[in-house]
């Protein structure tokens, strides 16, 4: 039994979304080998090299592959499951945009993102936008899994695996990168943060949702979460997107800052540990939830924490 | 440019999904159903490709059930050209889907097939990954802009951390995310209109596909309910309880 690891990463950094996917790949066991897929992502595989479990870490340096595009990453893996019983990647944009292509030439059904590994065959998923939890079995020769991340622990990172350079033919394919615009920020990232200020809709504006929310964040060194009829509105960068169609968070504190409670954002928040609600409608579902609720208008409220704290 | 779409009837974005007491599923007897929000969007920016000229044809697909129907003719109000039922009381999974996708694509010789990132029932967000795989082509997913710029086709995607653009070299899938559009009600005599617009039913037969699903449900559980916590008077209040639990 062997399962190939996709690393999600920068090329500089590898992202803590890969170091949980080896976790779960070790739920399924075998040998766990990391592919790291690049253009100057030494770095990177060196990093995924210290992971615990990992056997080795494949590493392929290409132009076409710095952005890690669906298309290389296809030609690229696809000849690499010969040699592998299952592949496990994180249900990141990156993940969710490569494995099914995987999936379907290898002929098999995917199993998007698990939250949990029972042998070889059964895996857990939420389904209905986490309202439901479906635990499948596949009968599929070789499983395609994509992991959400906030159900796995990271594994340790005291491995001093071997890192082997690997060659592959993957392009030029028919897609090329052609321009990105990070969200610059200081802050954690939204799915490895330990705390996140999630504001939505009732903070009404951008600048209202900067002046609020933004300071309460930089005060609890935490990460910036939106609601999505806050990202609709315009007040908040989509990447920002906490729910069913966002990112699924689970951090330790999670404050919810005019935000309703809409089933679709309670999909992306309901694990983290300690919720708190600030919202001036005392019947507003996010209260049904949440540990910690205050029933209050927000511009007053989040203000006063942030002077006391 | 002639553009394929992809419908597919889900539960209504607004209903609450109730799962079934025997663990076989998610109960859908009685409940409202519509098309899938990520389809709408879908059908939207076809619709806008024709309106802008440079789509000249929209076929919508659905495959389900004969109500089904009642999905692909919300997409005809929209302003699809006509649709294509293939008709399946079965579940089918997204392979299944692609595949059929696949040979539907063969016969109407689309330039581009826009489909929804994911459905809202079984959010597995596969379908149109693996139809880009099965037909060879590139693929812009979770798209929040397409344009046509120098004979390729720009994706602006949604990623984790910000937007990314690609460039397609034709044909080429593309999937949609929440912002690319929002999709328009359908006028009255539009309805009227998709009434008389053709439907082409079909099986799943007709393109060799097998629906046998690959997964077999072991069963369908409600998730952990979390408990309400309390209610606290006022910010001191709430500073001290989160104090008490560590997490300040």
């Amino acid at each position: 039994m062997a399962v190939l690891v996709i690393a999600d990463h920068s090329n500089d950094a590898l992202s803590d979304s890969t170091n949980k996917t080896v976790t779960a790949a070790a739920k399924f066991g075998g040998d766990i080998d990391v592919l790291v897929a690049g253009e100057g992502a030494a770095s990177a595989a060196a990093e995924a090299a210290k992971i615990d479990g990992v056997r080795k870490v494949l590493h392929v340096e290409g132009a076409p592959l710095k952005k890690q595009l669906a298309e290389a990453m296809e030609a690229l893996i696809l000849p690499l499951m010969d040699g592998y019983d299952a592949l496990f990647v994180p249900a990141t944009t990156m993940g969710k945009n490569v494995a099914p292509r995987i999936a379907a030439k290898l002929d098999v059904m995917q199993l998007s993102d698990v939250i949990d590994v029972q042998g070889q065959d059964t895996f857990v998923r939420p389904i209905y936008a986490g309202n439901a939890i479906m635990t499948v079995t596949s009968s599929d020769a070789k499983k395609v899994v994509t992991v959400r991340g906030t159900a796995f622990d990271a594994a340790g990172t005291a491995n001093s695996a071997p890192v082997e350079q690997v060659s592959g033919d993957f392009g030029p394919g028919k897609s090329q990168f052609v321009s990105e615009e990070m969200t610059e920020s200081d802050r954690p990232e939204l799915t490895a943060a330990k705390r996140i200020v999630s504001g939505g809709r009732a903070l009404g504006s951008d600048e209202e949702f900067q002046k609020i929310i933004e300071p309460l964040a930089d005060k609890l060194g935490a990460a910036v979460g939106a609601s999505r009829a806050a990202v609709d509105a315009g007040y908040a960068p989509n990447d920002y997107q906490v729910g069913q169609t966002g990112k699924i968070v689970a951090p330790e504190l999670y404050v919810a800052v005019g935000i309703s409670g809409a089933i679709q954002h309670l999909a992306g928040m309901k694990d983290s540990k300690i919720i708190v609600a600030i919202n001036k409608d005392e019947e507003a579902p996010i209260f049904q939830v949440a540990d910690y609720g205050l029933v209050a208008d927000l511009f007053n409220a989040v203000p006063e924490l942030i002077e006391a704290l | 440019m002639k553009v394929l779409v992809p419908v597919k009837r889900v539960i209504d974005y607004n209903v609450k999904p109730r799962v079934k007491a025997d663990q076989t599923g998610v109960d859908l007897t009685n409940v409202k159903m519509s098309m899938n929000p990520f389809d709408e969007i879908s059908v939207e920016e076809a619709v806008r490709m024709k309106e802008a000229g440079s789509a000249t044809e929209i076929i919508a697909v659905s495959i389900g059930p004969q109500q089904a129907t009642e999905t692909l003719r919300t997409a005809l109000a929209m302003g699809a050209d006509r649709g294509i039922l293939v008709k399946t009381d079965d579940d089918a999974e997204p392979l299944a889907v692609a595949k059929i996708l696949e040979k539907i694509v063969g016969e109407e010789g689309p330039d581009l097939v826009i489909l929804g990132k994911q459905a809202i029932d079984d959010d597995s967000n596969q379908t149109g990954q693996m139809l880009a795989a099965l037909l060879g082509w590139p693929q812009g997913t979770f798209a929040s802009e397409v344009k046509a710029e120098d004979g390729k086709l720009h994706v602006t995607r949604e990623v984790d951390g910000g937007l990314q653009t690609v460039a397609l070299d034709g044909p080429a899938i593309v999937t949609t995310d929440l912002r690319l559009n929002e999709p328009r009600y359908a006028s009255l005599p539009n309805i009227m209109k998709a009434k008389k617009k053709p439907i082409d039913e079909k099986a799943p037969a007709d393109y060799g596909v097998d629906l046998a699903p690959r997964l077999t449900v072991v069963k369908v559980t409600e998730p952990p309910v979390r408990e309400a916590g309390e209610k606290v008077e006022d910010v001191p209040t709430l500073i001290e309880k989160l104090k008490s639990v560590g997490a300040l």
